[in-house]
């Protein structure tokens, strides 16, 4: 009886700790389903008007997010590009390094950076990127600030990946007259690889929806564009934006839908990946 | 000390004077032994009688930690190993651990000619699959593993594994290949399969095995070092160390009083 109440009870708030995540997911689909279409995904942001005229008429509004989910990629791509070297050659340092203080006094910082408010992140790149880089508001700028927030994620995923590989396969590619650094790009990282690539796919999703440093750097844009030093869309930006703007309320739950499945699908393959390696 | 033994001419390796700290711990003291060629010597002891440090110094893998420190002299041919550069030395002196460890991201193949991959040392396509082949043919590993050598090393059983990662040191084409008891972590039948292998293997390499097993070192080795607290006790053929030892501790050992 007692075992039956617990086993209850167990069920009851394990319901109430997944019921957010479902409950989100659901009035987004509710809320946006309406929205989605092939338009929704190729065409760039509706101005005002045409969504008044369209909400007047009671058709659906026209246009999409195409500038956004562009956006969002070219920053996410670039922030990665910035911040997967840096980060896997600093894990690799702290790794062959233990107890060095200077390895000691890399990664506390690191560890400090994660905790760094993602919106001062933000206020730093457009102190060095949007004044003096790029003079003006770009996604470079807005690159920056997520690959500043990605780097911690990745060395530390680095350094535990390393850690958990026996030392015994380090010593038998040496036994083999391998060179140190060899040993390093050839064995043991891709040896860790694919833990490596679940921080980073973690590291990815956490940035993909990040909002504000890119309202102090990448600013938005209503076009697709490409260069980085121009500013640019992204989907978190865009929601903000449909929410500022009473015509386009109904953009908001649909691009929050698209911004989910894209954070979901990452979080599902790293786990994929993570899984395997077991 | 030990007595040196006098038929030992143009020995495969000689230590002179050997002595390894671990911090202020010394750990092997002042050992000096000639190892003859192909044979199969045997260092045992009990645990922590420096047997595998001092395994462990021939090929200077010691190197890879800061607060380990050798004094002494090894030769081979008259060279000194620590005067040469460690591709070299570890290409003469191919090492096998206690633990099968294949690289997991390379398959059966990569792995036998992974020294040569590691080294940047390009072969033919030809050279390559004649040396696989013949590595895995001298572990006889060949005829289990000939239609799946493109698959992962890790697939194999744990007697399998190990005999690839000999094959993988015979790749190289070593003199002299060490062996941090290479079969504690293996079944008997897959211990066995070692053992015949080390025994036809002796024919053309020296091996130098590591051994905590007393009854392993009786089977297969030709010669025997029997260590004690970092002290080189006593050293022979093992026939007449097993049947006479001459110093006490050994008969102790040999006898299970202690260890």
């Amino acid at each position: 009886m007692k075992d039956k109440i617990v086993l209850g009870l167990v069920i009851l708030l394990s319901l109430i700790t997944i019921s957010p995540i479902i409950l989100i997911i659901g009035e987004l689909i509710m809320k946006g389903y309406r929205q989605i279409s092939l338009d929704f995904l190729i065409q760039n942001t509706p101005d005002t008007y045409s969504a008044m005229t369209a909400i007047a008429n009671g058709e659906r509004i026209p246009g999409g997010i195409a500038n956004g989910i562009i956006g969002s990629l070219i920053m996410v791509a670039m922030a990665a590009i910035i911040a997967i070297p840096l980060g896997v050659i600093t894990g690799v340092y702290l790794y062959e390094n233990p107890g060095k203080r200077m390895a000691n006094f890399t990664r506390n910082i690191s560890d400090i950076l994660q905790g760094v408010p993602s919106i001062v992140l933000g206020l730093i790149s457009y102190l060095w990127v949007v004044k003096h880089i790029t003079n003006g508001y770009s996604a470079l700028a807005g690159s920056a600030s997520l690959a500043i927030m990605m780097l911690p994620m990745i060395v530390r995923s680095t350094e535990e990946t390393l850690k958990m590989i026996p030392d015994s396969l380090k010593e038998a590619a040496l036994a083999l007259g391998t060179p140190y650094h060899k040993v390093i790009f050839r064995v043991l990282i891709p040896t860790g690889f694919s833990g490596m690539l679940t921080g980073i796919l973690l590291g990815i999703s956490r940035v993909l929806g990040e909002t504000a440093p890119l309202m102090l750097t990448a600013l938005g844009s209503s076009m697709i564009n490409t260069n980085i030093t121009k500013p640019t869309s992204a989907m978190p930006l865009l929601i903000w934006e449909f929410y500022n703007d009473p015509n386009m309320i109904d953009l908001i739950w649909s691009s929050s839908l698209m911004l989910m499945i894209m954070v979901l699908l990452l979080n599902i393959i790293s786990k994929q990946i993570a899984g395997k390696r077991r | 000390m030990t007595d040196t033994i006098a038929d030992i001419k143009n020995p495969a390796l000689s230590i002179d004077n050997l002595s390894i700290w671990y911090d202020k711990n010394k750990a092997v003291k002042n050992v000096s032994v000639e190892i003859k060629k192909n044979t199969v010597t045997a260092i045992m002891g009990p645990s922590g009688c420096g047997k595998s440090t001092l395994l462990r110094a021939l090929n200077r893998m010691h190197e890879l930690y800061d607060n380990i420190t050798t004094e002494g002299k090894v030769l081979i041919h008259d060279d000194n190993i620590y005067d040469m550069s460690t591709i070299k030395l570890r290409r003469e002196m191919g090492m096998v651990f206690q633990r099968p460890n294949p690289f997991p991201t390379m398959s059966i193949y990569e792995n036998v000619i992974a020294g040569y991959k590691l080294n940047g040392i390009r072969l033919k396509k030809k050279e390559k699959d004649e040396i696989v082949e013949r590595s895995l043919r001298d572990v006889a590993l060949w005829d289990e593993v000939k239609d799946s050598l493109h698959k992962k090393g890790t697939f194999l059983s744990g007697g399998q594994q190990q005999r690839l990662c000999i094959a993988r040191a015979l790749a190289f084409g070593p003199e002299i290949i060490l062996m941090d008891e290479p079969t504690s972590a293996l079944d008997p039948i897959a211990t066995s399969k070692i053992e015949d292998l080390l025994v036809k293997l002796k024919e053309s390499y020296t091996i130098i095995l590591v051994t905590h097993n007393m009854t392993q070192a009786a089977r297969i080795s030709d010669y025997s070092l029997f260590m004690y607290l970092g002290e080189l006790v006593e050293y022979g053929k093992t026939k007449n160390m097993f049947t006479n030892p001459k110093d006490p501790r050994t008969e102790q050992y040999l006898t299970g009083k202690f260890g």
